[in-house]
């Protein structure tokens, strides 16, 4: 399930507009929510690609219209060669063996008359993979290896707490076997001393198991952590994108910039040391992006080009990518 | 200096169905007058059921505040007054802020009546020089075009811009103490950056003391200058900011600084996560409530809860009764 130059996903041009509609009975499509406007991207097998961005940036929308629970409106997801974008009935249901989600919220991603045992059966049963005794085997298995003791198989989801809970959701993501699995604010509703817990099980299943995810979260320090590379979202766009390192000690977008000087150290003695870059207002409405580069309202070094002309996404050095006029491509 | 705020041996509970409900169980500390005291612990740590019982606003039943004095500024015992006076505490001398600023303001009031019904009470104003001063502390707070968002409903505001108008409610009484209770958890890096500024910006101004309650030991390193560790209803290490984060002495603080990851760190740092979870309230350990998640627990710990005690002369001061071998002092 391999593409060119070792990347698993190609994510080419990706739209995905959520229609506007006024009218009760005759409804009229009046404007579009451009969650996802024009991204592109690769994953490449093997690796953590950290997703952040604010509130409503579109970085969910990606992973779900990655895995096609929303139907994009344009471009390409490649995978394996084949446009995944294109796949209907069987096929895709196949191909999604491949791809499986770990969802934000472990209170409504479990269904609590099920139980724990049966929800990590489900995709075994849908796919038809094992049966029996073995498909029983297999769940004893996965507990074992997200850390929960397998005698808990025939309890329910409310007599566990919310660490042990996201333990069974990605023991369900892992049931498949899948290469690519969608981390989607996997721990934000998580303690502290939890969330640890979280991230280290998910990198020690990627050693073990060699998975590359795709790993969706606001909390910058931790994406930092987890991560190879880091895109940066605003607006529904990529912003930037490259190494975990080049990000936090090279970034080149203003945006990037304001929102690594934004997040908290834990440590007195760096904060004086800091500069800190404030940016005003918040997040335009998507439904009515600014003209030009759609950072113009809070950006901090806009010029005149930016209010006119909308920012290419460019690689700007070898394996950095960002769109914003003020930034000169080096030899490339 | 004069302490403004004295907690002394608080103690709440709450009796429920299912059993007592541990929620704050003795703790005592000082705040002076114009200071930020950070107050850090995870989810049913007893926070937030302690900011609420210094503002008495505990729900009665199931909840009651079994023991303690809360002594705040010229003397008053706060737990003694009459519902009538502790309402003119409230607001006037002690605000706060609470996380969600989506459903702490009336969505069927305008955000300019909400402000105006605190200066009303208070101070007894007019309509038209109260609707003046709610503009003016909308303005403080960085609204633009203040005056005119007076009308508008809690809705057509950010959630950025709804935090700013519940600080400007807390602050319409120029209060001496605020208690910003995460304030900033349900908000975005970018404008956490601003709230924190401008906390900070109003503190200078206002000279009031801020108590900044999260779960965040990140934002606090940034403005507190004492910190509250809380775990299970106790405080188990409190000191100087500095101290905490440098010279760090419980275990469960130490935990916690390697669960979180740095932006700064090198790569390759695995994160040190505290195993297990936080004990149930309703059934404390009779020892230390940490013992079970502890690395360095000894039988003592399980028999008896380790005292508050000084670490060093700065004020430092840690429960745990092994702190000098966590510390590296001993081995």
């Amino acid at each position: 399930m391999s593409g060119g130059n070792g990347s698993l996903v190609s994510v080419r041009r990706l739209k995905k507009y959520f229609p506007i509609m006024r009218g009760t009975i005759i409804e009229r499509h009046v404007g579009d929510i451009k969650a996802v406007d024009d991204v592109s991207f690769d994953i490449i097998k093997g690796e953590t690609l950290g997703l952040v961005g604010e509130t409503g940036c579109g970085k969910t929308t990606v992973g779900r219209t990655i895995l096609r629970l929303y139907e994009p409106t344009d471009g390409a997801i490649i995978v394996g060669g084949i446009n995944l974008a294109d796949v209907t009935g069987g096929d895709l249901r196949r191909m999604r063996r491949q791809m499986q989600m770990i969802f934000q919220d472990p209170y409504a991603s479990l269904n609590p008359r099920m139980t724990v045992g049966s929800i990590i059966a489900a995709p075994l049963e849908v796919h038809d993979i094992v049966r029996g005794k073995e498909k029983h085997e297999r769940v004893q298995e996965l507990l074992q290896m997200v850390g929960l003791n397998p005698y808990f198989v025939n309890r329910y989801p409310h007599e566990f707490s919310g660490g042990q809970r996201q333990r069974i959701g990605i023991a369900r993501a892992l049931a498949l076997n899948p290469d690519l699995v969608i981390c989607d604010e996997p721990i934000s509703s998580l303690d502290v001393s939890i969330q640890a817990q979280v991230v280290n099980l998910l990198e020690e299943l990627q050693e073990k198991l060699g998975l590359t995810y795709l790993f969706i979260a606001h909390d910058l320090s931790m994406v930092r952590h987890i991560s190879d590379r880091m895109a940066v979202m605003y607006l529904g766009k990529i912003v930037e994108l490259t190494d975990r390192d080049e990000i936090y000690l090279n970034p080149l977008h203003p945006y990037t910039q304001a929102l690594m000087s934004a997040v908290p150290i834990p440590d007195p003695d760096v904060v004086d040391k800091r500069k800190r870059i404030i940016l005003e207002g918040d997040i335009p409405n998507p439904a009515n992006p600014p003209v030009g580069c759609n950072f113009n309202t809070r950006c901090p070094v806009a010029e005149e080009i930016c209010f006119k002309e909308e920012p290419e996404y460019l690689e700007v050095k070898a394996g950095h990518w960002a769109s914003c006029h003020l930034i000169k491509p080096e030899g490339i | 200096m004069e302490a403004l705020l004295q907690v002394k041996n608080l103690t709440t509970r709450f009796y429920t169905d299912e059993g007592t409900v541990h929620a704050v169980n003795g703790i005592s500390y000082d705040m002076e007058a114009g200071e930020t005291l950070g107050v850090v612990g995870e989810s049913g740590c007893g926070k937030t059921v302690h900011a609420l019982s210094i503002m008495r606003l505990i729900p009665t039943p199931p909840g009651k505040i079994d023991a303690g004095e809360i002594i705040f500024d010229d003397g008053r015992d706060l737990l003694k007054l009459s519902p009538g006076d502790m309402r003119l505490v409230r607001g006037a001398e002690i605000a706060m802020v609470f996380q969600d600023p989506m459903t702490s303001l009336n969505p069927v009031f305008t955000v300019g009546s909400q402000i105006v019904e605190a200066l009303k009470i208070h101070f007894g104003m007019a309509e038209t020089e109260a609707n003046k001063r709610a503009g003016e502390l909308l303005d403080m707070v960085g609204i633009p075009a203040a005056n005119n968002r007076l009308n508008d409903f809690p809705h057509q505001f950010s959630g950025g811009m709804r935090q700013r108008a519940m600080i400007a409610m807390a602050l319409s009484c120029d209060p001496k103490l605020l208690i910003a209770d995460e304030p900033t958890t349900a908000l975005d890096v970018t404008i956490q950056a601003q709230i924190v500024d401008l906390v900070r910006r109003l503190q200078s101004q206002l000279g009031m003391a801020v108590m900044w309650i999260t779960h965040d030991l990140g934002v606090v390193a940034e403005l507190a200058r004492k910190i509250n560790v809380m775990y299970a209803g106790y405080i188990i290490e409190r000191g100087d900011v500095h101290s905490i984060y440098k010279r760090t002495r419980h275990p469960y603080t130490i935990g916690l600084l390697g669960s979180l990851p740095r932006l700064d760190e090198v790569p390759g740092t695995k994160l040190v996560s505290i195993p297990g979870l936080p004990p149930d309230l309703i059934a404390l350990p009779q020892g230390c409530p940490f013992y079970a998640r502890c690395t360095y627990r000894l039988d003592q710990c399980l028999e008896e809860m380790p005292p508050l005690e000084p670490a060093d002369e700065e004020g430092h001061i840690v429960a745990c009764w092994r702190w000098e071998h966590v510390a590296g002092r001993k081995n």
